[in-house]
């Protein structure tokens, strides 16, 4: 058994955010990163962010991954283990990493779940068709490896990712053929979405997919509309020839190693499904087990970064260190992160983190 | 409308100019509609003629007796929802954010694009500017017919 002060589980935003200000206190830390770079979803983000200079806005993706990764370089007390996945969490505050074929257990004095979020997916008639991908999986292709998902393409959801992508394909040069949204408006920025409109691109509300054609991959694909109760309207119908089509419907928390330890878990729409209940100090109902980013609530990846920063701080509270800065940069990173969520497009993560905090002793 | 198709309303896009003898001048015209978490059109202004404040959640004022038309703004939003207008004799010049290839090249003649991606008109590529502080997005200055001020916002390449 190995001994660290704090496992941080997850190498994205959050948890190198956390392991910055973690690692500043004075606590030796090691990051375990389940793929081979850290960086998570920023390494395939090419716009520019939104935010303030605190969320590094207007930098491309990217770029803020390799920020956050440099941040993190001549750091004596902390650790990356990238290509290693964990495979165990334990109660005792044990981790369980598989790699290069070896189990390997470390123990740790507290432990940060950072792992993020998984796609959402679509229910259809022939919905496993080759040429039908993930938003996630169509920006690895593009954006990491160079790979054009196919040529003739439809985007289904418009919240940000989906209109982003869809940018994204219209500059790899793919053929957009519209975007697909069930709900009665656009769900993401409007700037995004003016931002495709005026490229062509037809943006289709109260519209979802009836069913993919095709044999041996995705030919077409069969929209209908949708009246006010989210049904299909008979008789709406209408087919496109595409030969890929991308799925955009939203994110889950990756809550799964948390079900391992019995946390509690609450149900919370507003926050994407099933999340870890934390307290105030991001702190699960196990102790020592801390959980910051889209695997505690899907937002932006703005507001995971802030809420990894504090993270960490708060672990250092926890092991009884503390950062140098540690009362200010507490005070700015909270001041941000309620900042960003105090437009309209934050009220839904409000709301869910009220559900959260509802009956808790200690919140 | 706009929350359907993406497409901001006639009263939406006039709401953002300028009167037409300010605009002898160039002016940033900031289509940004929407509450939403920003800043760095704001911040990126080295003359302060765009007020957003503390509270980034509001949309951007342009203080236009301020506003230089210097364009730097252009770049720095994320989500190119910034042009630069100006009326020049009977041609309406535009510098615009450009984020695709092939780059245009001065001289050349493209399409004018509207808001619903529509080609209106003919536009003069006059300059194209891409420097390292833009970080690949480029800022074309092009004109077209006067008569387009309000309905002008993008270019399409002739093929």
């Amino acid at each position: 058994m190995i001994n660290k002060d704090l496992i941080i589980i997850g190498g994205g935003p959050s948890g190198l955010c956390a392991a910055k200000t973690a690692a500043e206190a004075g606590i030796d830390v090691m990051v375990i990163e389940r793929s081979n770079q850290l960086g998570g979803q920023l390494i395939k983000q090419t716009h520019k962010f939104f935010g303030s200079k605190s969320q590094y806005a207007k930098t491309r993706g990217y770029d803020i991954a390799g920020i956050l990764i440099k941040d993190l370089e001549s750091k004596s007390n902390l650790e990356i283990m990238k290509n290693a996945t964990v495979v165990g969490l334990y109660p005792d505050l044990v981790v369980t990493v598989l790699f290069e074929g070896n189990y390997i257990k470390y123990q740790a004095k507290s432990i940060i779940v950072a792992t993020g979020a998984s796609e959402k997916f679509l229910a259809f008639e022939n919905n496993d068709l080759p040429g039908i991908y993930g938003a996630g999986a169509v920006q690895t292709l593009m954006n990491l490896y160079g790979v054009l998902p196919g040529q003739e393409i439809i985007m289904v959801g418009s919240g940000n990712i989906g209109l982003i992508v869809s940018y994204q394909l219209l500059q790899a040069g793919v053929n957009v053929k519209a975007i697909v949204e069930a709900a009665p408006t656009i769900g993401g920025y409007k700037v995004h979405a003016s931002k495709i409109r005026r490229l062509g691109v037809p943006i289709l509300t109260k519209t979802t997919v009836q069913r993919a054609i095709g044999t041996t991959q995705i030919e077409a694909v069969e929209l209908v509309s949708l009246d006010e109760k989210w049904k299909p309207i008979a008789g709406t119908e209408s087919i496109f020839k595409i030969d890929a089509l991308c799925i955009s419907v939203g994110l889950s928390p990756m809550h799964q190693l948390l079900s391992m330890i019995n946390a509690t878990t609450k149900f919370i729409p507003e926050l994407g499904g099933f999340v870890p209940v934390v307290d105030h100090h991001h702190e699960t109902s196990v102790k020592g087990i801390f959980v910051c980013g889209d695997a505690v609530g899907i937002e932006e990846a703005s507001s995971a970064m802030m809420e990894g920063y504090l993270t960490g701080l708060y672990i250092a509270e926890h092991l009884g260190k503390s950062h140098p800065e540690q009362e200010s940069l507490k005070k700015l990173y909270e001041t941000q992160l309620s900042m960003l969520r105090d437009g309209p497009f934050g009220v839904k993560t409000k709301i869910g983190l009220e559900k959260m905090r509802e009956g808790m002793k200690h919140a | 409308m706009l929350n359907q198709t993406g497409i901001p309303t006639k009263d939406q896009v006039n709401s953002r100019f300028p009167g037409k003898i300010a605009l002898i001048r160039p002016k940033a015209i900031l289509e940004c509609y929407e509450d939403i978490p920003c800043n760095p059109c704001s911040t990126s202004c080295p003359f302060d003629a765009i007020m957003i404040g503390d509270n980034i959640n509001v949309q951007p004022k342009l203080i236009t007796d301020k506003c230089t038309g210097c364009g730097l703004c252009v770049p720095s939003c994320p989500g190119l929802a910034i042009v630069i207008a100006q009326i020049k004799e009977d041609k309406a010049v535009f510098k615009i954010p450009y984020e695709f290839l092939p780059m245009p090249i001065v001289g050349e003649q493209w399409h004018g694009v509207n808001r619903s991606g529509e080609v209106i008109c003919d536009a003069s590529i006059d300059h194209v500017l891409l420097s390292k502080k833009q970080d690949h997005t480029a800022v074309v200055t092009v004109s077209v017919p006067e008569q387009y001020l309000y309905d002008f916002v993008t270019i399409r390449v002739k093929r």
